[in-house]
């Protein structure tokens, strides 16, 4: 009886904290690391990132309407999957014009990265704009396809237990396309070549001219990056949950929360920096109550919900964190570049 | 056109622009666009002396705003007796221990060496503290919100006359400010950007949140006025008779007694309206004088030229022995204060604290357009900035309606197009202010009205 005890406890968890906080991570990494690629690459924190965000996700759920209305479905997967690249495309050509029109001319004038910063907020308004133009500012479910891997009843009657656990089939994919982008992206910057010359940009931007990199090409490659992995994030995130453009303007504050617990400029420390926020983020507000319950002996069972912060502070954890690195190790998790 | 003429011609154009509004709309309208211009321009100043003249970029306006606008109703609000008596002693015995833990932490964290020690040290004082807290503070927010929480269920506040909440706003956000400067101030600046722009959210998740202070988003209304209530005056005699002279000439017109009473009558609730935002205006007016007149003193001072000093080259101004931190600090204290005035004024315009309505688009990022555009460095661009941004803000909306009327115009009265052109009428401001800060910093970088460049 004992063990079974344990058993429930540890589903209950991973039901609760450990899968939902896996696929958010994931969702928060990709995103984090477009950030931290122009970071890297083009000098400055970006502010419009989380509205590239919605931009790309936009456009999957327009073109996943149009694959839809032609009759054009995934089966069992979602059909916004099919609509992925094609969005990523329309994304990073938008990307590229907006770079043509505005960044560029400040990156010839090599403009501290605070004004591009400012500039960023401009090209945020703007894209806000726009998303709230074409598609409207209101929440959308653009998910279809199967819905459940493992569902709570079905799993609960399977193995005899009083918890079940629930796996969203959005949760398994997020987490392998998650993986398969990581690691290609991983592949690009350290074996290409092309890869290793963004990198030597990032790293000396002088040096790198020197040897004969295009920095043009350099830019180019990495708005296509980007936004390859901020429309993939956003779309991760949208079919887990659901589209909203103010929502997704929210993720911004988690996103630089994660590029600087990480250690900013740092890909791997994005990674990291992604998951330590998500996991924070649903641990410290998860009710640990049931869990204890399950654990304890009857006399000891606690009172209270066992909760360290109330869900309300879900966003503020994320800066709770952001700041105590601030003060412990201000270079983040993985060193990153210099302050 | 020479630079000493921009701020003339730019305050003519702005004064121009609120006459129109005022002809054709109303004038109602347009003094109540001009109040809000002038708070507007009074953060403006704030975040002016921050980022024209100390460099530092301060993502948290919408923070310190909100701390303005809780002071307005710590101070205004009459205390809940019942709530400080049941559970009074509970959040003051919390509040200590908040306080007593994280004097020991940094206490532990500065004066201990030995890593292993500091470490469990460290979580010991956190894992006590979060249950001594627990333990008083969760019972006691409890009882608060159960006195009547549909009027108050709050600990309420001090119960003194608005207006000096505008002085303790300037005390309370400073004081916040000294916080967070201490923690983010030596970052480079991008970082102090992102780490400001968080901290305002916690500030505004903390007052959202904890409706024992600030009832959260039950929102508190019906806060007091420094000004008369339109009802009051509409029954005074002196502003009957005011009314009257004013409209003599018209109401002389009138042929008979019951139609020169009746026009009397709309007259007085028209003009009792006009007379209160007048008030307003000239309060907050005079406040925005005191501030720039202030603002500009300092920054004319040698206290102000070390600061431009900093600005420029922070390497030079630190072989000269100046401590730049100290300074930042400095300056980053004194505009959040200022920011944290206009907060409070715009909670005594509202006449009520609606935490929900704190978005960082409309308090950090606009305030930022405002002295961008402005001209950064310059506290009359940052007035102007204040005034224009403010006024393009608000009557975007009718222009963008227009403009997509236009656009429909040979649409059917119920197409889905001209439907949704319509509907998204209201997504263009976003649209013109992204423009109108992308095309100021690239063809007009410095500004409407640039800093002076001061020579010898």
């Amino acid at each position: 009886m004992e063990n079974f005890e344990f058993i429930n406890a540890t589903v209950l968890l991973a039901n609760f904290v450990i899968v939902p906080a896996l696929s958010y991570g994931s969702q928060l990494a990709l995103a984090t690391l477009s950030l931290t690629i122009i970071y890297g690459v083009l000098r400055f924190s970006n502010f419009a990132q989380a509205d590239w965000m919605s931009f790309g996700t936009m456009a999957t759920i327009l073109f996943t309407w149009l694959f839809q209305s032609i009759g054009i479905t995934a089966g069992v997967l979602p059909t916004a999957l099919l609509a992925l690249p094609f969005a990523i495309i329309v994304t990073a050509l938008f990307c590229l014009l907006i770079d043509r029109s505005v960044y560029s001319f400040y990156r010839k004038q090599k403009s501290q990265p605070i004004v591009l910063m400012i500039v960023s907020v401009g090209v945020m308004f703007i894209l806000q704009a726009v998303v709230r133009f074409i598609i409207g500012p209101n929440d959308r479910k653009f998910f279809d396809g199967e819905k459940y891997i493992v569902h709570a009843l079905d799993f609960k009657n399977y193995f005899g237990l009083e918890e079940g656990l629930t796996i969203k089939s959005t949760q398994l994919i997020t987490v392998i396309v998650a993986l398969i982008a990581m690691i290609s992206l991983f592949y690009f910057l350290q074996k290409t070549k092309l890869g290793k010359s963004m990198r030597a940009y990032s790293n000396n931007e002088d040096l790198a001219l020197l040897s004969g990199i295009n920095p043009e090409k350099i830019v180019i490659v990495t708005w296509v990056i980007s936004s390859i992995l901020i429309t993939t994030a956003g779309v991760l995130y949208g079919l887990d949950k659901s589209f909203k453009p103010f929502t997704y303007f929210n993720l911004l504050l988690p996103m630089f929360a994660a590029a600087i617990v990480g250690g900013i400029g740092s890909p791997i420390g994005a990674v990291i920096g992604g998951y330590v926020i998500a996991f924070s983020e649903i641990t410290l507000t998860y009710a640990y109550k049931k869990f204890f319950v399950y654990l304890l002996p009857e006399n000891l069972e606690p009172s209270g919900l066992m909760q360290v912060l109330s869900t309300d502070y879900k966003f503020a954890i994320s800066f709770i964190i952001l700041v105590i690195v601030l003060i412990v190790r201000p270079t983040g998790i993985v060193r990153g570049k210099i302050i | 056109m020479s630079e000493d003429l921009r701020a003339p011609v730019a305050f003519t154009v702005m004064a121009v622009l609120l006459a129109i509004v005022g002809f054709t709309q109303s004038w109602s309208v347009s003094l109540s666009v001009i109040n809000l211009c002038i708070i507007s321009s009074i953060m403006a100043i704030g975040v002016n002396l921050q980022w024209g003249y100390g460099g530092l970029f301060n993502a948290g306006v919408m923070g310190f705003t909100a701390l303005g606008g809780l002071t307005a109703v710590l101070v205004s609000h009459d205390p809940i007796y019942e709530a400080w008596d049941k559970a009074g002693i509970g959040i003051v015995i919390s509040a200590i221990i908040f306080v007593l833990s994280i004097t020991t932490l940094l206490f532990v964290f500065r004066n201990i060496e030995n890593k292993q020690i500091r470490n469990t040290l460290i979580i010991l004082i956190i894992v006590f503290g979060l249950i001594g807290i627990n333990n008083f503070y969760g019972p006691s927010i409890d009882i608060i919100e159960s006195i009547n929480p549909a009027k108050t269920g709050f600990l309420g506040g001090l119960g003194l006359p608005i207006i000096f909440s505008w002085l303790i706003a300037a005390v309370v956000a400073g004081l916040v400010a000294w916080v967070i400067g201490k923690i983010t101030l030596r970052l480079r600046s991008d970082y102090l950007a992102i780490a400001t722009l968080g901290i305002s959210e916690i500030v505004i998740a903390v007052v959202k949140h904890e409706d024992w202070l600030s009832r959260g988003v039950k929102n508190v209304s019906g806060l007091d006025r420094p000004v008369p209530y339109e009802i009051e005056l509409q029954q005074s005699e002196w502003f009957l008779n005011l009314v009257e002279r004013i409209n003599f000439s018209k109401l002389e017109a009138m042929q008979s007694l019951s139609s020169r009473q009746d026009l009397l009558n709309d007259l007085v609730i028209d003009s009792s309206g006009i007379f209160v935002k007048l008030c307003y205006v000239g309060l907050f007016f005079s406040v925005l004088l005191l501030i720039f007149y202030l603002s500009q003193l300092a920054l004319n001072s040698p206290w102000g030229r070390m600061l431009r000093a900093i600005r420029d080259n922070e390497e030079a101004a630190s072989a000269m022995g100046k401590n730049i931190f100290a300074q930042h600090l400095q300056i980053f204290i004194i505009g959040s204060a200022i920011i944290g005035i206009a907060g409070a004024m715009l909670t005594t315009l509202d006449g009520q604290f609606t935490p929900g309505s704190y978005r960082p688009l409309r308090f950090t990022f606009i305030i930022w357009l405002m002295v961008i555009i402005g001209g950064s460095g310059n506290n009359l661009g940052s007035i102007f900035g204040g005034f224009f941004i403010w006024f393009i803000w608000i009557e975007a909306e009718p222009l963008s309606i227009g403009f997509m009327n236009m656009l429909a115009g040979g649409l059917e009265y119920d197409n889905p197009l001209r439907m949704h052109l319509l509907g998204s009428a209201a997504h263009l401001r976003l649209f013109i202010m992204g423009l109108l800060l992308l095309l100021a910093l690239r063809f007009m970088p410095r500004g409407v009205i640039p800093e002076k460049i001061q020579k010898k």
